[in-house]
């Protein structure tokens, strides 16, 4: 679908991307991370052609990247805006139409939309009239109204409240099971893991990770797992087959400790330690957040 | 292309939309007619005499009285009293006027006249004009002179009347009607230039500070916008040029149908100027002039987060065409075909103005076609250079423009 090949990009004075390479699959969910200023939006304001690389290409589709994807692709920036003093929906009928909608079509789907969305009574309010979640809200319209193929989302989640946040992500997930791929930027990792099948993770210009995110968690794996059991504390002799890594404390008479296997054993191995002498209340393997992988990542490099 | 259009239309729809455009195109031209209403009326006040004024003369000298002869609505008496009991009747009766000529009478100094009000202007005209009549008329007694030939010598009253040569025949002209017509379009487009100028630096400014660009332009290039924008704006301002226009034709024939001479006079006085040619060339100059400036204000805004930030790029911006407009209204106008007044009217930065004044001086066909051409390019140059600055600037926030730094985002590759 969307195929990045070594992308630089230099400001006077410094360099934003660094040899960037992605490939987004068609038809996926695909979470661009990374710290704030690492590069994201100059990436992704190449893919819209707002600005141009200094070497290195995009392919939309196998093509290069050319005027006629712009129609193709719909952009929700970070920091989004209207016209102030202009109708909702006279405001959303236009940015339709400069992505190549005619005004009877696009006042077909803005009615659609805002039935869907139960904004019906917004078509002549004017933004400034409106809260800043439902000014979100009717931007979102506005990104989605020509059906694009590639749908690129930078934060999209960042004004909305709870509520709303859900009805947006219900919305994307849905937009994406009819075929849109997803190009979703953003630095709040919890909201990745549960919507990106794939990321890539760029920090300081340059891509230091990326692939699917079940595979990228699973290579994190260290078999470190979690006890908690009630009974009598135990204490450890350096016999049993994993490590003590910390005692996470006691309550309630149940005791909470964090293990490292030792090679050649496993989750039973822990089990049949402990069940002769405890009452196991729980096992739980601990794999690394993308979060406290993007920190490890990060601090790495940094 | 289809795009810019549509960036047009809003521009254009969103400003011609707002009340305050409505009404603006209805309350200048009122605004004028008022104007001239007033004026009318201050000089009918101050200019003519509508009840009948007394002069009672003191003459100490004795040369004077019985001389002064009366006009409409002046009537001149002459009393044998003292100044003080003259000064008491004409504190009771504010139309009665005292002229007091002392004994020691010199005909360069000035004389008192006594009243409770301030005496009109041709009221004291008259009395001058009627005294240096006595004067000269005693000295050439005096000198033995017949008065009676010298009044026949002197009935002469000769005024300048201006023809022009065309190829037509001659025709009468009205100097000062073109000058004011040349003056009063230079103003216009000098005020619309900044006027609309700021609209366009406003409106980019907005998109900025409303982060509605990134939207916009990951749709249209940022040159497709800036155009549409400039092209919008100016169609706002040539829109309400045209109201105006038809507008002030309607009012002056309405004016005129009720055959006030002063009208008259200036409507005639208007027909001598060759109307169409001025109006095109107006219309040439300032959407070119507008054109020109509005790009490198489209820039400025572009450069900036705030219209307060805007000073320093203002001043050097401005200061060409508002040179030329101080010039213009104050010497320009008396040498039209001065070398200053040539140079300023073909270079492109001040000819929108320059040209404007110099044109009913009818300046040579060759300059006028050189300042057209060189506008069109002077536009086109500013154009190019903007739209380089505009499509960095307006993805930069919060980075202190200067001018160092725009020059640098002109170099800047897409």
């Amino acid at each position: 679908m969307l195929s990045i090949r070594h992308i630089v990009k230099q400001y006077a004075g410094h360099t934003a991307l660094n040899d960037v390479s992605l490939e987004v699959e068609s038809g996926k969910i695909f979470g661009l991370l990374g710290p704030n200023g690492a590069g994201k939006t100059s990436l992704i304001r190449i893919i819209n052609q707002i600005t141009a690389p200094d070497s290195g290409e995009v392919y939309f589709n196998g093509e290069r990247l050319n005027q006629s994807h712009i129609e193709r692709i719909g952009y929700l920036p970070e920091e989004r805006g209207l016209y102030k003093k202009m109708e909702i929906g006279e405001q959303i009928v236009y940015l339709a139409r400069l992505k190549g909608l005619s005004r009877h079509e696009a006042t077909k789907r803005i009615k659609y939309w805002f039935e869907k969305l139960q904004i019906e009574n917004w078509w002549h309010k004017k933004v400034e009239e409106l809260s800043k979640g439902m000014q979100q809200k009717a931007q979102f319209v506005a990104t989605v109204l020509h059906e694009p193929e590639l749908l690129i989302l930078d934060e999209p989640f960042s004004g909305f409240d709870p509520v709303n946040a859900e009805v947006i992500k219900d919305e994307i997930l849905e937009l994406n099971r009819k075929g849109a791929t997803i190009l979703f930027s953003t630095h709040r990792m919890e909201s990745v893991e549960e919507l990106c099948d794939s990321i890539a993770l760029i920090n300081k210009s340059q891509k230091i990770l990326d692939g699917k995110v079940k595979a990228i968690r699973k290579s994190y794996r260290n078999d470190t797992y979690l006890v908690e059991y009630a009974g009598e504390q135990i204490s450890f002799n350096g016999n049993e087959p994993f490590e003590q890594l910390a005692e996470l404390g006691e309550d309630d008479g149940a005791y909470m400790v964090k293990l490292k296997l030792k090679p050649g054993a496993d989750s039973n191995s822990v089990l049949q330690y402990f069940i002769p002498r405890v009452r196991v209340n729980m096992l739980q393997e601990v794999i690394p957040t993308m979060h406290e992988i993007f920190i490890e990542k990060v601090n790495q490099i940094g | 292309m289809n795009k810019v259009l549509l960036i047009i239309q809003r521009e254009y729809l969103t400003r011609v939309k707002k009340r305050s455009f409505v009404i603006m195109i209805f309350v200048v031209p009122l605004l004028i007619l008022a104007m001239g209403a007033v004026i009318k009326f201050i000089a009918k006040k101050s200019g003519e005499i509508t009840s009948l004024q007394t002069v009672n003369v003191v003459d100490s000298t004795g040369a004077f009285a019985g001389q002064f002869h009366n006009v409409p609505n002046i009537k001149f008496q002459t009393l044998n009293v003292t100044l003080a009991q003259a000064k008491l009747s004409s504190k009771e009766n504010e139309d009665v006027f005292t002229l007091y000529i002392p004994a020691k009478f010199n005909p360069k100094a000035p004389i008192q006249i006594y009243s409770k009000k301030k005496p009109p202007l041709p009221l004291t005209t008259q009395i001058e004009k009627q005294m240096n009549d006595i004067a000269i008329a005693n000295s050439f007694k005096e000198q033995h002179i017949d008065t009676a030939i010298v009044n026949h010598i002197r009935k002469t009253d000769i005024s300048v009347s201006p023809v022009e040569l065309t190829e037509t025949g001659d025709k009468k002209t009205s100097m000062g009607a073109n000058i004011g017509v040349g003056i009063s379009c230079a103003i216009l487009i000098y005020m619309s230039i900044f006027i609309y100028g700021a609209q366009v630096m406003r409106g980019v400014i907005e998109e900025k500070t409303n982060r509605i660009i990134e939207v916009v332009i990951s749709s249209v290039k940022p040159f497709q916008l800036m155009l549409g924008k400039i092209i919008g704006v100016g169609l706002v301002g040539l829109t309400q040029f045209g109201a105006w226009t038809v507008l002030s034709v309607v009012a002056a024939k309405v004016a005129g149908q009720s055959s006030q001479v002063g009208i008259m006079n200036f409507l005639s006085a208007i027909q001598t100027i060759p109307f169409g040619f001025i109006l095109g060339c107006f219309v040439f100059y300032f959407t070119s002039g507008y054109l020109l400036y509005s790009a490198l204000f489209a820039a400025v805004g572009s450069a900036v987060d705030s219209e307060t930030e805007t000073q320093q790029f203002m001043f050097p911006i401005t200061l060409p065409l508002l040179f030329t407009y101080i010039l213009s209204v104050s010497v320009l106008f008396q040498a039209p075909n001065s070398p200053l007044a040539v140079w300023l009217s073909i270079i492109p930065f001040t000819a929108p103005v320059a040209m404007m004044v110099r044109l009913p001086f009818d300046p040579p066909v060759w300059q006028i076609a050189v300042s057209m051409a060189l506008m069109v390019v002077g536009f086109l140059f500013t154009t190019y250079v903007a739209s380089r600055i505009y499509r960095v600037g307006v993805l930069m926030y919060g980075k202190k423009a200067s001018f160092k730094e725009l020059s640098k985002w002109f170099f800047y590759k897409e």
